[in-house]
Protein backbone atom coordinates (compact mmCIF):
# COMPACT_ATOMS: atom_id res chain seq x y z
CA UNK A 1 0.00 0.00 0.00
CA UNK A 2 2.55 2.40 1.00
CA UNK A 3 4.96 1.44 -1.93
CA UNK A 4 2.44 2.25 -3.76
CA UNK A 5 1.91 5.58 -2.46
CA UNK A 6 5.51 6.21 -3.08
CA UNK A 7 5.81 5.46 -6.80
CA UNK A 8 3.04 8.55 -7.52
CA UNK A 9 6.12 11.68 -8.24
CA UNK A 10 3.43 14.08 -7.06
CA UNK A 11 3.59 12.23 -3.95
CA UNK A 12 7.46 11.99 -3.60
CA UNK A 13 7.29 15.41 -4.27
CA UNK A 14 4.71 16.52 -1.17
CA UNK A 15 7.06 14.18 0.99
CA UNK A 16 10.05 16.45 0.35
CA UNK A 17 8.59 19.54 0.62
CA UNK A 18 6.69 18.48 3.85
CA UNK A 19 10.76 17.40 4.65
CA UNK A 20 11.93 21.38 3.88
CA UNK A 21 9.27 23.17 5.38
CA UNK A 22 9.03 21.07 8.80
CA UNK A 23 12.16 21.66 9.50
CA UNK A 24 12.07 25.96 9.47
CA UNK A 25 8.61 25.85 10.90
CA UNK A 26 9.87 23.62 13.42
CA UNK A 27 12.63 25.52 15.21
CA UNK A 28 11.18 29.51 13.64
CA UNK A 29 8.03 27.82 15.72
CA UNK A 30 9.47 26.88 18.78
CA UNK A 31 11.16 30.08 18.77
CA UNK A 32 8.40 32.20 18.52
CA UNK A 33 6.36 30.04 21.06
CA UNK A 34 8.84 30.63 23.98
CA UNK A 35 9.34 34.58 23.31
CA UNK A 36 5.01 34.34 23.14
CA UNK A 37 4.88 35.87 19.41
CA UNK A 38 2.79 33.35 18.26
CA UNK A 39 -0.24 35.78 17.48
CA UNK A 40 2.91 37.93 15.24
CA UNK A 41 3.50 34.80 13.37
CA UNK A 42 -0.14 34.23 12.90
CA UNK A 43 -0.57 37.83 11.45
CA UNK A 44 2.37 37.05 9.19
CA UNK A 45 0.47 34.03 7.35
CA UNK A 46 -2.58 36.21 6.49
CA UNK A 47 -0.03 38.88 4.80
CA UNK A 48 1.17 36.08 2.78
CA UNK A 49 -2.40 35.47 1.49
CA UNK A 50 -2.41 39.26 0.92
CA UNK A 51 1.08 38.84 -1.24
CA UNK A 52 0.47 35.67 -2.95
CA UNK A 53 -3.35 37.22 -4.17
CA UNK A 54 -1.78 40.22 -4.85
CA UNK A 55 0.81 38.14 -7.20
CA UNK A 56 -2.17 36.57 -8.75
CA UNK A 57 -3.76 39.39 -9.83
CA UNK A 58 -0.49 41.08 -11.61
CA UNK A 59 -0.47 37.45 -13.71
CA UNK A 60 2.62 36.33 -11.29
CA UNK A 61 3.01 32.63 -9.80
CA UNK A 62 1.69 33.37 -5.95
CA UNK A 63 5.14 32.27 -4.62
CA UNK A 64 7.21 35.42 -4.73
CA UNK A 65 4.35 37.24 -3.38
CA UNK A 66 3.58 35.37 -0.97
CA UNK A 67 7.30 35.30 0.35
CA UNK A 68 8.36 38.71 -0.22
CA UNK A 69 5.42 40.63 1.58
CA UNK A 70 5.47 38.51 4.58
CA UNK A 71 9.56 38.82 4.99
CA UNK A 72 9.10 42.27 4.66
CA UNK A 73 6.11 42.68 7.29
CA UNK A 74 8.17 40.67 9.02
CA UNK A 75 10.84 43.49 9.84
CA UNK A 76 7.68 45.93 10.73
CA UNK A 77 5.98 43.68 13.13
CA UNK A 78 9.54 42.84 14.41
CA UNK A 79 10.05 46.39 15.15
CA UNK A 80 6.37 47.35 17.21
CA UNK A 81 6.03 44.37 18.77
CA UNK A 82 7.31 43.94 22.58
CA UNK A 83 7.69 40.69 24.92
CA UNK A 84 4.84 39.73 26.72
CA UNK A 85 3.89 41.62 29.97
CA UNK A 86 5.67 44.91 28.99
CA UNK A 87 4.74 48.55 28.07
CA UNK A 88 3.19 48.98 24.67
CA UNK A 89 2.54 45.20 24.43
CA UNK A 90 -0.99 45.66 24.03
CA UNK A 91 -1.19 48.24 22.23
CA UNK A 92 1.11 46.17 19.28
CA UNK A 93 -1.13 43.47 19.68
CA UNK A 94 -3.89 45.60 18.86
CA UNK A 95 -2.06 46.96 15.65
CA UNK A 96 -0.68 43.55 14.48
CA UNK A 97 -4.10 42.33 14.40
CA UNK A 98 -5.83 45.46 12.70
CA UNK A 99 -2.54 44.54 10.02
CA UNK A 100 -4.02 40.81 10.14
CA UNK A 101 -7.29 41.93 9.52
CA UNK A 102 -6.13 44.18 6.20
CA UNK A 103 -4.25 41.79 4.64
CA UNK A 104 -7.05 39.48 4.37
CA UNK A 105 -9.41 42.15 3.14
CA UNK A 106 -6.66 43.25 0.36
CA UNK A 107 -5.97 39.31 -0.48
CA UNK A 108 -9.75 39.10 -0.57
CA UNK A 109 -10.28 41.99 -2.88
CA UNK A 110 -7.33 41.14 -5.24
CA UNK A 111 -8.87 37.84 -5.65
CA UNK A 112 -12.14 39.46 -6.11
CA UNK A 113 -10.32 41.10 -9.61
CA UNK A 114 -7.96 38.01 -10.55
CA UNK A 115 -9.66 35.66 -12.75
CA UNK A 116 -10.72 31.94 -11.82
CA UNK A 117 -10.08 33.06 -8.54
CA UNK A 118 -12.18 30.35 -6.44
CA UNK A 119 -10.04 27.14 -6.96
CA UNK A 120 -6.51 29.68 -5.82
CA UNK A 121 -8.17 31.06 -2.75
CA UNK A 122 -9.00 27.64 -1.27
CA UNK A 123 -5.55 26.47 -2.03
CA UNK A 124 -3.99 29.87 -0.30
CA UNK A 125 -6.23 29.42 2.57
CA UNK A 126 -5.97 25.63 3.24
CA UNK A 127 -2.67 24.36 1.30
CA UNK A 128 -2.70 22.21 -1.26
CA UNK A 129 0.57 20.31 -0.68
CA UNK A 130 -0.55 17.58 -3.63
CA UNK A 131 -0.62 20.59 -6.05
CA UNK A 132 3.42 21.54 -5.90
CA UNK A 133 5.08 21.21 -8.93
CA UNK A 134 8.53 20.51 -9.13
CA UNK A 135 9.76 24.17 -10.21
CA UNK A 136 8.14 25.52 -7.00
CA UNK A 137 9.52 22.51 -4.69
CA UNK A 138 13.24 23.77 -5.59
CA UNK A 139 12.37 27.09 -4.99
CA UNK A 140 10.58 26.41 -1.29
CA UNK A 141 14.13 23.91 -0.69
CA UNK A 142 16.88 26.65 -1.65
CA UNK A 143 14.45 29.67 0.49
CA UNK A 144 14.69 27.19 3.35
CA UNK A 145 18.07 25.99 3.07
CA UNK A 146 19.00 30.34 3.09
CA UNK A 147 16.36 30.52 6.29
CA UNK A 148 18.43 27.98 8.37
CA UNK A 149 21.66 29.33 7.26
CA UNK A 150 20.36 32.73 8.55
CA UNK A 151 18.96 31.16 12.28
CA UNK A 152 22.11 29.49 12.55
CA UNK A 153 24.00 32.57 12.12
CA UNK A 154 22.43 34.32 14.69
CA UNK A 155 20.76 31.46 16.87
CA UNK A 156 22.93 32.49 20.19
CA UNK A 157 22.27 35.80 20.19
CA UNK A 158 18.69 34.88 18.99
CA UNK A 159 18.46 32.56 22.24
CA UNK A 160 19.94 35.46 24.23
CA UNK A 161 17.27 38.11 23.01
CA UNK A 162 14.07 35.95 23.77
CA UNK A 163 15.18 34.43 26.95
CA UNK A 164 17.04 37.91 28.81
CA UNK A 165 15.91 40.56 27.13
CA UNK A 166 16.95 43.23 29.78
CA UNK A 167 20.59 41.33 29.98
CA UNK A 168 21.16 41.21 26.04
CA UNK A 169 20.12 44.94 25.57
CA UNK A 170 22.25 45.64 28.83
CA UNK A 171 25.41 44.09 26.92
CA UNK A 172 24.98 46.41 23.96
CA UNK A 173 23.17 43.87 21.96
CA UNK A 174 20.55 45.56 19.75
CA UNK A 175 17.73 43.51 20.89
CA UNK A 176 15.05 45.15 18.51
CA UNK A 177 17.12 44.81 15.38
CA UNK A 178 17.81 41.02 16.11
CA UNK A 179 14.06 40.12 16.20
CA UNK A 180 13.25 42.08 13.63
CA UNK A 181 15.80 40.42 11.05
CA UNK A 182 14.01 36.86 13.13
CA UNK A 183 10.59 38.10 12.16
CA UNK A 184 11.84 38.53 8.33
CA UNK A 185 12.88 34.85 8.74
CA UNK A 186 9.74 33.98 10.40
CA UNK A 187 7.99 35.50 7.32
CA UNK A 188 9.62 32.80 5.30
CA UNK A 189 8.88 30.22 7.76
CA UNK A 190 5.14 31.60 7.39
CA UNK A 191 5.00 31.55 3.50
CA UNK A 192 6.82 27.74 3.22
CA UNK A 193 4.00 26.13 5.63
CA UNK A 194 1.52 28.06 3.89
CA UNK A 195 2.72 26.21 0.60
CA UNK A 196 1.87 22.63 2.89
CA UNK A 197 -1.42 23.60 4.73
CA UNK A 198 -2.57 27.06 3.59
CA UNK A 199 -2.44 30.63 5.67
CA UNK A 200 -5.59 29.98 7.89
CA UNK A 201 -3.60 26.53 9.37
CA UNK A 202 -0.07 27.39 9.61
CA UNK A 203 -0.57 27.14 13.64
CA UNK A 204 -0.89 23.67 12.56
CA UNK A 205 3.01 23.33 11.87
CA UNK A 206 3.97 26.57 13.39
CA UNK A 207 2.53 26.62 17.02
CA UNK A 208 1.48 23.08 17.69
CA UNK A 209 4.87 20.85 17.15
CA UNK A 210 6.67 23.87 19.14
CA UNK A 211 3.66 23.98 22.11
CA UNK A 212 4.00 19.87 22.49
CA UNK A 213 7.57 20.37 22.00
CA UNK A 214 7.93 22.97 25.09
CA UNK A 215 6.11 20.73 27.59
CA UNK A 216 7.69 17.96 26.92
CA UNK A 217 11.92 19.35 27.60
CA UNK A 218 13.26 21.88 29.50
CA UNK A 219 16.72 23.08 27.19
CA UNK A 220 15.81 25.35 23.65
CA UNK A 221 17.68 23.21 21.27
CA UNK A 222 16.51 20.09 22.69
CA UNK A 223 13.15 21.40 22.51
CA UNK A 224 13.36 22.43 18.62
CA UNK A 225 14.32 19.02 17.79
CA UNK A 226 11.48 17.12 19.16
CA UNK A 227 9.45 20.92 17.41
CA UNK A 228 10.97 19.66 14.00
CA UNK A 229 10.12 15.80 14.66
CA UNK A 230 6.70 16.39 15.68
CA UNK A 231 6.26 19.09 12.57
CA UNK A 232 7.81 15.95 10.38
CA UNK A 233 6.05 13.17 11.41
CA UNK A 234 2.52 15.12 11.75
CA UNK A 235 3.00 16.03 7.93
CA UNK A 236 4.09 12.73 6.74
CA UNK A 237 1.23 11.01 8.93
CA UNK A 238 -1.53 13.81 7.27
CA UNK A 239 -0.11 12.65 3.88
CA UNK A 240 -0.14 8.77 4.23
CA UNK A 241 -3.85 9.38 6.08
CA UNK A 242 -5.03 11.54 2.91
CA UNK A 243 -3.89 8.56 1.09
CA UNK A 244 -5.93 6.56 2.44
CA UNK A 245 -9.26 8.25 3.20
CA UNK A 246 -8.96 10.55 0.68
CA UNK A 247 -9.79 13.33 2.73
CA UNK A 248 -7.56 16.71 2.61
CA UNK A 249 -4.23 16.52 3.54
CA UNK A 250 -4.57 19.78 5.69
CA UNK A 251 -6.96 17.95 7.35
CA UNK A 252 -5.43 15.34 8.81
CA UNK A 253 -2.11 17.42 9.42
CA UNK A 254 -3.93 19.77 11.85
CA UNK A 255 -5.66 17.08 13.59
CA UNK A 256 -2.71 15.20 14.05
CA UNK A 257 -1.01 18.22 15.50
CA UNK A 258 -3.90 18.86 17.90
CA UNK A 259 -3.89 15.01 18.79
CA UNK A 260 0.67 15.61 19.43
CA UNK A 261 -0.26 18.95 21.60
CA UNK A 262 -3.12 17.38 23.99
CA UNK A 263 -0.59 14.13 24.33
CA UNK A 264 2.51 15.71 25.11
CA UNK A 265 0.37 18.04 27.77
CA UNK A 266 -1.01 14.95 29.64
CA UNK A 267 2.71 13.55 29.27
CA UNK A 268 4.06 16.97 30.31
CA UNK A 269 1.84 16.96 33.40
CA UNK A 270 3.67 13.52 34.44
CA UNK A 271 6.50 14.87 34.16
CA UNK A 272 5.91 17.84 36.52
CA UNK A 273 4.69 15.68 39.14
CA UNK A 274 8.19 13.69 39.50
CA UNK B 1 36.88 62.13 44.15
CA UNK B 2 40.55 61.90 45.61
CA UNK B 3 42.58 58.42 45.38
CA UNK B 4 44.35 57.34 48.94
CA UNK B 5 46.30 55.07 48.15
CA UNK B 6 47.51 51.96 50.79
CA UNK B 7 45.05 53.08 53.61
CA UNK B 8 42.06 50.47 54.70
CA UNK B 9 39.29 52.06 55.32
CA UNK B 10 35.72 50.70 55.72
CA UNK B 11 33.08 50.83 52.75
CA UNK B 12 31.28 54.12 53.08
CA UNK B 13 28.82 56.16 51.37
CA UNK B 14 30.58 59.26 49.99
CA UNK B 15 34.15 58.79 51.35
CA UNK B 16 37.08 59.28 49.98
CA UNK B 17 37.81 56.04 48.46
CA UNK B 18 37.77 55.43 44.90
CA UNK B 19 34.38 55.27 43.72
CA UNK B 20 32.63 52.69 41.77
CA UNK B 21 30.15 54.87 40.60
CA UNK B 22 30.52 58.31 40.11
CA UNK B 23 27.32 61.32 39.21
CA UNK B 24 28.74 64.69 38.44
CA UNK B 25 25.45 67.41 37.88
CA UNK B 26 23.05 64.40 36.35
CA UNK B 27 19.56 64.97 34.78
CA UNK B 28 17.91 62.37 33.78
CA UNK B 29 14.48 62.25 31.68
CA UNK B 30 11.94 60.11 30.15
CA UNK B 31 10.67 62.56 27.01
CA UNK B 32 9.67 65.81 28.36
CA UNK B 33 9.15 64.32 32.01
CA UNK B 34 12.66 65.50 34.22
CA UNK B 35 12.89 62.41 36.86
CA UNK B 36 16.15 63.61 38.30
CA UNK B 37 17.77 66.84 38.53
CA UNK B 38 21.86 67.92 39.16
CA UNK B 39 22.55 64.78 40.95
CA UNK B 40 25.65 64.44 42.41
CA UNK B 41 26.72 61.69 44.44
CA UNK B 42 29.75 58.59 44.46
CA UNK B 43 29.28 54.78 45.96
CA UNK B 44 31.87 52.90 47.64
CA UNK B 45 33.66 50.78 46.01
CA UNK B 46 32.45 47.38 48.39
CA UNK B 47 29.52 49.54 50.05
CA UNK B 48 26.11 48.40 50.15
CA UNK B 49 23.88 51.18 48.96
CA UNK B 50 20.05 50.70 49.24
CA UNK B 51 17.78 53.10 46.51
CA UNK B 52 14.90 54.56 47.26
CA UNK B 53 11.78 56.22 45.46
CA UNK B 54 8.15 56.15 45.25
CA UNK B 55 6.92 54.19 42.12
CA UNK B 56 7.68 56.04 38.43
CA UNK B 57 10.34 58.44 40.71
CA UNK B 58 13.11 56.93 38.46
CA UNK B 59 15.15 54.13 40.42
CA UNK B 60 14.72 51.80 37.07
CA UNK B 61 15.89 54.97 34.84
CA UNK B 62 18.74 56.01 37.07
CA UNK B 63 20.28 51.84 37.20
CA UNK B 64 19.39 51.76 33.70
CA UNK B 65 21.95 55.12 33.15
CA UNK B 66 24.66 53.24 35.28
CA UNK B 67 24.54 50.55 32.35
CA UNK B 68 24.56 53.40 29.63
CA UNK B 69 21.10 52.76 28.39
CA UNK B 70 19.78 56.05 29.50
CA UNK B 71 21.99 59.09 28.53
CA UNK B 72 22.23 61.64 30.72
CA UNK B 73 20.69 65.26 29.43
CA UNK B 74 23.00 66.69 31.44
CA UNK B 75 25.90 66.12 33.85
CA UNK B 76 28.90 62.65 33.42
CA UNK B 77 27.95 59.23 34.67
CA UNK B 78 31.37 57.83 35.60
CA UNK B 79 31.68 53.47 36.29
CA UNK B 80 34.88 52.97 37.48
CA UNK B 81 36.93 55.44 36.23
CA UNK B 82 35.11 55.49 32.58
CA UNK B 83 31.86 56.55 30.98
CA UNK B 84 29.22 54.59 31.65
CA UNK B 85 28.28 52.85 28.35
CA UNK B 86 26.58 49.33 27.42
CA UNK B 87 28.22 46.40 27.54
CA UNK B 88 30.83 47.18 29.87
CA UNK B 89 32.46 44.30 31.93
CA UNK B 90 32.70 43.89 35.23
CA UNK B 91 28.75 44.79 36.09
CA UNK B 92 25.98 41.95 36.87
CA UNK B 93 22.49 42.89 36.79
CA UNK B 94 19.54 41.34 37.82
CA UNK B 95 16.48 43.21 36.20
CA UNK B 96 13.08 44.01 37.50
CA UNK B 97 10.87 40.96 37.55
CA UNK B 98 8.42 40.83 34.82
CA UNK B 99 6.13 38.20 33.29
CA UNK B 100 7.85 35.03 31.51
CA UNK B 101 6.05 33.38 29.13
CA UNK B 102 4.82 30.19 29.63
CA UNK B 103 6.96 28.84 27.40
CA UNK B 104 9.80 30.07 29.30
CA UNK B 105 8.73 28.62 32.66
CA UNK B 106 8.64 25.29 30.97
CA UNK B 107 12.65 25.69 30.74
CA UNK B 108 15.14 24.19 33.23
CA UNK B 109 16.58 27.62 34.92
CA UNK B 110 19.92 27.00 33.51
CA UNK B 111 18.95 26.84 30.08
CA UNK B 112 18.48 31.19 30.63
CA UNK B 113 22.23 31.28 32.20
CA UNK B 114 23.20 29.63 29.40
CA UNK B 115 21.48 32.18 26.97
CA UNK B 116 23.01 34.88 28.56
CA UNK B 117 26.45 33.36 28.98
CA UNK B 118 27.03 31.08 26.11
CA UNK B 119 30.19 29.19 26.13
CA UNK B 120 30.62 29.89 29.86
CA UNK B 121 30.09 26.55 31.74
CA UNK B 122 32.24 26.87 34.58
CA UNK B 123 31.79 30.61 35.64
CA UNK B 124 28.20 29.72 35.39
CA UNK B 125 28.45 26.61 37.73
CA UNK B 126 31.01 28.86 40.50
CA UNK B 127 27.70 31.47 39.93
CA UNK B 128 25.34 28.53 41.05
CA UNK B 129 27.57 27.59 44.10
CA UNK B 130 27.41 31.36 45.26
CA UNK B 131 24.39 30.90 45.69
CA UNK B 132 23.23 27.38 46.29
CA UNK B 133 21.27 26.73 43.15
CA UNK B 134 23.23 23.76 41.73
CA UNK B 135 20.54 21.12 42.56
CA UNK B 136 17.57 24.11 41.67
CA UNK B 137 18.77 25.03 38.50
CA UNK B 138 18.00 21.44 36.61
CA UNK B 139 14.43 22.36 37.35
CA UNK B 140 11.77 24.42 35.82
CA UNK B 141 11.38 27.30 36.21
CA UNK B 142 8.01 27.68 36.96
CA UNK B 143 8.15 24.78 39.66
CA UNK B 144 10.29 27.16 41.44
CA UNK B 145 9.09 28.82 44.57
CA UNK B 146 9.54 33.04 44.25
CA UNK B 147 12.34 32.91 46.42
CA UNK B 148 14.58 29.93 44.31
CA UNK B 149 13.45 32.09 41.49
CA UNK B 150 15.29 34.91 42.56
CA UNK B 151 18.52 33.24 44.07
CA UNK B 152 18.93 31.55 40.78
CA UNK B 153 18.34 35.20 38.52
CA UNK B 154 21.00 36.35 41.21
CA UNK B 155 22.98 33.98 40.27
CA UNK B 156 22.97 35.25 36.33
CA UNK B 157 23.92 38.38 37.55
CA UNK B 158 27.31 36.73 39.42
CA UNK B 159 28.63 34.92 36.67
CA UNK B 160 31.95 36.05 36.04
CA UNK B 161 32.23 37.66 39.64
CA UNK B 162 31.35 40.89 38.61
CA UNK B 163 32.04 44.20 40.88
CA UNK B 164 29.19 45.87 40.27
CA UNK B 165 26.23 44.38 40.67
CA UNK B 166 22.58 46.52 39.61
CA UNK B 167 19.64 44.97 41.70
CA UNK B 168 16.53 46.02 40.45
CA UNK B 169 14.06 45.68 43.10
CA UNK B 170 14.90 41.48 44.01
CA UNK B 171 12.41 41.27 46.61
CA UNK B 172 9.61 42.17 45.08
CA UNK B 173 6.79 39.67 45.09
CA UNK B 174 8.25 37.78 47.92
CA UNK B 175 7.22 36.74 51.38
CA UNK B 176 8.89 38.29 53.97
CA UNK B 177 10.96 34.93 54.59
CA UNK B 178 12.21 35.15 51.78
CA UNK B 179 13.58 38.63 51.37
CA UNK B 180 15.11 38.08 54.35
CA UNK B 181 17.31 35.29 52.99
CA UNK B 182 17.93 37.19 49.88
CA UNK B 183 19.20 40.34 51.46
CA UNK B 184 21.55 38.13 53.87
CA UNK B 185 22.91 35.82 50.78
CA UNK B 186 23.30 39.09 48.55
CA UNK B 187 25.50 40.74 51.69
CA UNK B 188 27.44 37.58 52.33
CA UNK B 189 28.47 37.50 48.01
CA UNK B 190 29.03 41.08 47.41
CA UNK B 191 32.01 40.39 50.82
CA UNK B 192 32.93 37.78 49.39
CA UNK B 193 33.01 39.01 46.08
CA UNK B 194 34.08 42.52 47.50
CA UNK B 195 31.33 44.25 45.25
CA UNK B 196 29.64 47.46 45.05
CA UNK B 197 25.87 46.86 45.48
CA UNK B 198 23.05 49.33 44.33
CA UNK B 199 19.94 47.67 45.54
CA UNK B 200 16.23 48.97 44.89
CA UNK B 201 13.59 48.09 46.77
CA UNK B 202 10.36 49.30 47.86
CA UNK B 203 10.08 48.58 51.46
CA UNK B 204 13.35 50.10 53.41
CA UNK B 205 12.91 47.63 56.29
CA UNK B 206 14.29 44.69 55.04
CA UNK B 207 17.51 46.68 54.58
CA UNK B 208 18.24 48.43 57.62
CA UNK B 209 20.22 46.47 59.36
CA UNK B 210 22.60 45.44 56.13
CA UNK B 211 23.54 48.83 54.01
CA UNK B 212 25.78 51.28 54.62
CA UNK B 213 24.32 53.73 53.20
CA UNK B 214 21.31 55.37 51.33
CA UNK B 215 20.45 56.74 47.80
CA UNK B 216 16.95 58.76 47.92
CA UNK B 217 15.05 60.30 44.84
CA UNK B 218 12.29 62.27 45.97
CA UNK B 219 11.13 65.37 44.25
CA UNK B 220 13.35 65.15 41.23
CA UNK B 221 16.77 65.16 43.85
CA UNK B 222 18.71 62.75 44.96
CA UNK B 223 20.52 62.12 48.04
CA UNK B 224 23.17 59.85 49.22
CA UNK B 225 23.49 59.37 52.97
CA UNK B 226 23.98 57.07 55.90
CA UNK B 227 20.61 54.80 56.64
CA UNK B 228 19.82 56.82 59.58
CA UNK B 229 19.05 60.39 57.90
CA UNK B 230 16.34 58.33 55.77
CA UNK B 231 15.02 57.59 58.96
CA UNK B 232 13.40 61.08 59.75
CA UNK B 233 9.90 61.43 59.38
CA UNK B 234 10.27 64.75 57.08
CA UNK B 235 12.24 62.82 55.24
CA UNK B 236 10.07 59.38 55.01
CA UNK B 237 7.09 61.62 54.35
CA UNK B 238 8.87 62.78 51.16
CA UNK B 239 10.11 59.99 50.31
CA UNK B 240 6.66 57.86 50.51
CA UNK B 241 4.14 60.58 49.90
CA UNK B 242 2.47 59.98 53.43
CA UNK B 243 2.99 59.69 57.03
CA UNK B 244 5.51 57.58 57.96
CA UNK B 245 6.82 56.75 61.96
CA UNK B 246 9.59 55.23 62.78
CA UNK B 247 9.42 52.61 65.52
CA UNK B 248 12.36 51.58 67.54
CA UNK B 249 12.57 48.92 70.18
CA UNK B 250 14.75 45.79 70.93
CA UNK B 251 17.69 46.88 69.24
CA UNK B 252 15.60 47.11 65.80
CA UNK B 253 13.90 49.77 64.21
CA UNK B 254 10.71 49.83 61.79
CA UNK B 255 9.11 52.60 59.10
CA UNK B 256 5.68 52.34 59.09
CA UNK B 257 2.90 54.35 58.09
CA UNK B 258 1.13 56.47 60.26
CA UNK B 259 -2.50 56.35 60.47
Amino acid sequence: MLSQMLQFGFMQDALLAALAVSVLAGVVGYLLVLRAASFAGHALSHIAFAGASAALLAGWPPLPGMIGLPVLAGAAIGAIERPAGRRGGAAADVAIGLLLAASLAVGLLCLHFATGSVSAATSLLFGNILGIDRATLWVLCAVVVAALAGLAWMHRTLLFVILQPDLAEAQGVRVRLVWAGFMMLAGVAVAASAQIVGVLLTFALMVAPPAAAQRLTRHPRTGAAVSVALALAQCWAGLVASYLTDWPVSVWIVGFGVAAFVLAWAVGARLDRR
Amino acid sequence: MTDSPGEERAPQAGAAAPAAVEFAGVTLAHGRRRLVEDASFGLAQGAFVGLFGANGAGKTTLMRSVLGLERPRAGRITVFDAPARPGRAGIGILPQQRQWPAATLDLAAIALLEAAHPGQGPAIGAALDLVDGQALARRRLGALSGGERQRLLLAQALVGAPRLLLLDEPLAGLDPGAQVQIVALIDRIRRQLEATVLFSAHDLNPLLGVMDAALWIAARRVRLDAPAALLRADVLDGLYGARMQVISGEGRVVVVPAC
